[in-house]
């Protein structure tokens, strides 16, 4: 595949920005019309929740598509659909803070600590809000190899994601599970990439001949 | 020179047109279920289908002064989110699934711990008692909770004509489960059939009905009909729907929700805004109806009905017998 010029990668970033709003028009679309069920806040909740695990799955493909394929252009959208996936996040967490609590900050204090699968969505919610702020050039070149290592906390954001997803069902563990075969099968390409890589060298370490 | 050519294809072998329609049409379906299907069992989109089903009204009923001061839950919302496994585990699929689901001709059998077991059609069951109307407050252990006017018998009827023996000690619900006609059965998300239980002074309280009805309608497919059971002061899974065993035990039941989570779910299930889930916080609930900005409201113990049944439960551990 043909790596696409600077034109072109911009317009394939305008697309996407566009694609990624449309659940959030939906929302309001269905809101307008008065037409999102008859639990709209767990409906409200329910989609930005989706969309966010949708993002992130989204984040962590560009790599093993890359590993795959050997194409590489794509990772240039990364940084957009990590952006994404945290203004999920956000609506997501701003849906639960007040249409669903009212800001009844003992209630909701004691939602957090009390009830696993909000707890754990919660940090996984905090986890990223640093991820976030350093997403800019600037701290990337500021941070270097710190910058590396604090961005892989999104492995563990997505761990956390999904647990709080798969926590939330009473019995009916389908839907979650999908996700967790998504996340597993994205880590699992860049563990075994990073083994192969791993041994490749361990190889060729061997099989330099020491000469002192 | 005209060629006359013999068709290669018997007329018999041509097929109609309307058998070919109506694969087209099949074929189309499927397909767009299929996408359909997908989609939204991935929860991405969610559609919301409309009913063609029949409603019809129930002839006599009386109405009592239950639930005054509450406004009733819209019908649409009453019957479009439900929980009822059999039909599936979202909320809009108990509507959607259960549009081939035909509740008549339906009996229901009575046995265990009594005089002599028999069965009894739905029809009889109307005729046991006068119907009446009872606009009682339901609150599901998710979380939200509606106002339901039902249309039903008290339970105690049936279990007087029932004719328990002095060892039934308590009650169990064992409902339908068709696979034939119940897609969520298909799927082992509980062990089926699904059961629920009463201990015997709890199904003989007058608060405890049987429903047949709401809105002064036959009980439509998804709210479990022809026949559910309604328990006002516990979490909404008590009342086991689409009902076809009755069965009286001197042991306590063993329900659906207890074999699938012990320590989330328990017997008595009782509404309590103390004792929390380890999901849900019990202490307020969303009243479904209310819109996109209605604040929570603050769940009642026992949902409110302390006055009729807190005695049931005198010197009882409320904390362990959840």
């Amino acid at each position: 595949m043909k790596t696409p010029d600077k034109k072109q990668l911009f317009r394939i970033k305008a697309v996407l920005f566009i694609a990624a709003l449309i659940p959030l028009a939906r929302l309001f679309w269905l809101g307008f019309q008065d037409n999102l069920g008859a639990n709209p806040v767990e409906f409200v909740e329910r989609s930005t929740g989706t969309w966010t695990l949708v993002m992130l799955m989204i984040t962590l493909s560009m790599t093993p598509i890359k590993l795959l394929t050997g194409v590489a252009w794509q990772i240039q959208l990364r940084r957009m659909m990590g952006l994404f996936m945290f203004f999920y996040a956000c609506l997501h967490f701003s849906t639960y803070i007040w249409l669903d609590h009212w800001f009844d900050w003992a209630e909701i204090t004691k939602d957090i600590v009390k009830h696993p699968y909000v707890l754990v969505g919660f940090s996984a919610f905090v986890l990223t809000i640093p991820l976030a702020v350093t997403s800019n050039k600037a701290m990337i070149q500021r941070l270097r190899e710190r910058w590396k290592m604090l961005h892989q906390l999104v492995y563990l954001i997505a761990i956390l994601g999904v647990l709080h997803f798969w926590w939330l069902v009473k019995k009916d563990i389908r839907e979650p599970l999908i996700y967790a075969l998504v996340l597993a099968v994205l880590l699992g390409i860049r563990l075994y990439y990073k083994r192969s890589a791993r041994t490749g060298r361990n190889m060729a370490t061997r099989a330099v001949p020491s000469s002192s | 020179m005209l060629i006359r050519k013999k068709s290669d294809i018997l007329s018999s072998e041509i097929t109609p047109q309307e058998v070919f329609e109506n694969r087209r049409e099949f074929l189309k379906a499927a397909g767009f279920g299929l996408i359909a299907g997908a989609a939204a069992s991935t929860g991405l989109w969610s559609w919301q289908a409309e009913a063609a089903v029949q409603r019809q009204k129930i002839g006599a009923y009386t109405k009592t002064p239950f639930g005054a001061g509450e406004k009733p839950t819209p019908y649409d919302d009453i019957t479009t989110y439900n929980n009822f496994y059999e039909f599936g585990t979202g909320k809009g699929d108990p509507a959607r699934e259960s549009k081939l689901f035909n509740p008549r001709p339906w009996t229901v059998s009575v046995e265990g711990e009594v005089k002599k077991a028999k069965h009894i059609a739905i029809e009889d069951i109307f005729k046991l008692a006068p119907l009446e109307e009872r606009i009682y407050r339901m609150r599901c252990v998710e979380g939200w909770s509606m106002v339901i006017p039902w249309v039903g018998l008290p339970l105690a009827q049936l279990i007087k004509w029932a004719e328990p023996t002095a060892n039934a000690k308590y009650v169990e619900f064992i409902s339908l489960a068709d696979p034939k006609t119940m897609p969520g059965v298909r799927v082992p998300i509980l062990d089926w059939p699904y059961v629920e239980g009463l201990r015997m002074d709890e199904a003989m309280n007058p608060l405890t009905i049987l429903a047949v009805g709401l809105y002064g309608e036959v009980l439509p497919n998804q709210n479990g009909a022809p026949i559910r059971l309604v328990v006002p002061w516990k979490y909404g899974f008590k009342g086991a729907k689409s009902i076809v065993k009755i069965r009286f035990t001197e042991t306590m039941p063993q329900t659906a929700w207890m074999k699938a989570a012990s320590s989330e779910y328990g017997f008595y299930a009782n509404v309590n805004p103390t004792v929390d889930h380890p999901r849900w916080t019990q202490s307020t609930e969303r009243r479904i109806g209310t819109g996109l900005f209605s604040p929570r409201i603050k769940t009642q113990m026992f949902n409110g009905y302390t006055e009729q049944v807190a005695h049931l439960y005198a010197g009882m551990d409320l904390r362990k017998n959840f």
